[in-house]
């Protein structure tokens, strides 16, 4: 196993300090280990997580080479030729788990934004004492987008959030984490191959989430309610003003029109499966609050906006990938992380196998099924 | 499941979706008007001809556009304003979009009727006030809409409409417009 830095390298360095895992403690888990601590339906802090990532490594026996960077890999004759910053490597398989969030990705009209104003994306945000005094444009409404502007919002900064689709859901359902109703219900073990539209649901930001003490709800509502302004998607920068779409109230609609599917779905399971006794009873939450009138326009110029936060999202970077499996928008092109080249394997990308597949309890199915392939490749290649 | 029938060949989109998924050169198209100043604020315009599919392609037949301004802006009304046309592009949009997308979702369409309203403080065109923009400060679209179907459901097909207008994302997102003295 080689790591560029040290274990648990980009939770330790790639993450904001407030940072606390989405998934519940007791959820928290990997095949031989998992949370043995008092409060099971909290969520881990960054150090916390690192902790449980090293002790992993460690009753695991995992034979991590760390500080080795991988710098190539090509092919050779039966298999490939890894260049790493300690030296070379031959091997017949290689299984590439370098997740999907190594960049943060920023549109291209930000190199039109007034160098007067700041810009951060999330590899780059700590904490709000690190950013000028004034206001804050947070661009994205994903879990990151969320997290951010709140708690700029009680940093005492005004905050503007561009909302682009979204994913809202509420920290609790029926008395019960939501994640425990996603794991539940069965929707987290829905593979790739029987998923509607599978490019949509690789492409899916994260879910409105928040792991906090008070397990409260961070959707859009309650950003509202702080004091955060609302505004659509960013679509171009014109004459130093930002534009933003007016076309917010729709995703507004598509988001709360999902959430209620989901709710939906997770009732219904509930019923079928007897399990209504032991949940509190089915609820709905208001619709998102459409502002009286979103802006759609800010001059960026004006002084309103000291930092732009940019919370669009993250790509893979496969630049020292030397084989040519990777599409023409960045992804690596795979069949549920079997990469289209033998010997070559993928794990931990966005419903690789399952929707669970980017958590850290959900590796363990997928990882069972990859290197079952991978065996069998071995095997016949001799 | 029962045939439903909007009238909508979806089957022909989702190929031509695959289809173009490989072949993106084929997917541009280029949309053409040509207009002529009448008299007044009076001008005609015909649509025939497009570009797509990697060739040019025709309308059966051409159409023609009157525009002109109501007599309250004393003009003669030959047709209607041109700010008006936008609200015809962007009814007739969304409308195809319920249709396709309630065929695609297997519900069957009674009946679909929409009102719009453009709400424009024609301050900003005549130059009487330069905070006052030019174009609406707001447009609502109101659907009323019988189909077999959930008025969840309904609620969704309208909102998925919006999500693939074209009409609606150019109304809603700015676009670069060139004018150019040939």
């Amino acid at each position: 196993m080689l790591e560029r830095g040290e274990v648990a390298n980009s939770w330790r360095r790639e993450r904001w300090d407030s940072l606390r895992l989405l998934t519940p403690n007791w959820q928290s888990r990997l095949p031989g280990h998992h949370y043995e601590g008092p409060d099971p339906d909290g969520y881990m802090t960054m150090g916390e997580v690192v902790e449980f990532i090293e002790r992993f490594a460690a009753v695991a026996r995992a034979p991590v080479r760390t500080g080795t960077n991988v710098t190539s890999v090509r092919r050779a004759d039966d298999g490939y030729r890894v260049t790493t910053s300690g030296g070379e490597i031959h091997c017949r398989a290689v299984v590439i788990a370098s997740g999907a969030c190594n960049q943060p990705t920023v549109p291209r009209f930000a190199d039109a934004v007034p160098a007067s104003v700041t810009q951060l994306t999330p590899f780059g945000y700590r904490s709000p004492s690190e950013l000028p005094d004034g206001g804050v444009l947070v661009v994205g409404a994903s879990a990151t987008g969320v997290q951010l502007a709140a708690e700029l919002r009680r940093s005492g900064r005004p905050v503007i959030l561009s909302v682009g689709e979204h994913v809202r859901l509420p920290r609790l359902y029926r008395g019960r984490d939501v994640l425990w109703w996603m794991d539940a219900s069965g929707i987290w073990d829905q593979r790739h191959d029987e998923v509607d539209d599978l490019t949509r649901a690789r492409r899916l930001p994260s879910p409105q989430l928040v792991g906090t003490p008070e397990r409260g709800t961070l959707d859009l509502n309650a950003l509202t309610a702080m004091g955060v302004e609302l505004v659509g998607r960013w679509a171009a920068v014109r004459d130093g003003k930002a534009l933003f779409s007016g076309g917010l109230r729709n995703v507004f609609s598509l988001a709360d029109l999902k959430m209620r599917r989901l709710l939906d779905t997770f009732d219904d399971w509930a019923k079928e499966h007897g399990r209504d006794a032991e949940v509190d009873p089915p609820e709905r939450f208001a619709p998102t609050h459409v502002p009286e009138s979103a802006r759609w326009q800010l001059d960026l110029a004006s002084g309103e906006i000291r930092t732009i936060v940019w919370a669009t999202g993250y790509r893979p970077d496969y630049g020292w990938l030397d084989v040519p499996v990777v599409d023409e928008k960045g992804r690596l092109r795979h069949e549920g992380g079997v990469v289209d080249s033998p010997g070559l394997y993928a794990l931990g990308l966005p419903v690789l196998r399952r929707r669970k597949s980017t958590f850290i309890h959900g590796i363990e199915d997928d990882a069972g099924e990859v290197i079952d392939h991978l065996t069998r490749h071995l095997a016949g290649n001799r | 499941m029962t045939t439903i029938d909007n009238g909508v060949n979806v089957q022909a989109l989702l190929d031509a979706r695959e289809v173009l998924k490989g072949a993106p050169e084929a997917a541009q198209f280029t949309w053409r008007a040509s207009s002529k100043w009448e008299n007044g604020v009076h001008s005609t315009t015909k649509i025939q001809n497009f570009f797509g599919l990697g060739q040019e392609q025709s309308h059966k037949s051409e159409t023609v556009f009157t525009a002109d301004h109501p007599e309250v802006f004393a003009a003669e009304d030959n047709g209607i304003t041109p700010i008006e046309y936008l609200l015809v592009g962007l009814a007739s949009c969304l409308t195809a979009g319920v249709a396709s997308v309630a065929q695609n979702r297997g519900i069957q369409l009674r009946s679909v009727e929409s009102t719009v309203e453009g709400n424009h403080d024609i301050r900003g065109i005549l130059g009487a006030d330069s905070d006052v923009r030019n174009g609406f400060n707001d447009i609502k679209v109101t659907f009323t809409i019988d189909a077999d179907a959930s008025q969840e459901d309904i609620e969704a097909l309208v909102a998925q409409s919006q999500k693939r207008s074209a009409v609606f994302d150019a109304l809603t997102n700015p676009t670069n417009v060139t004018v150019e003295v040939a």
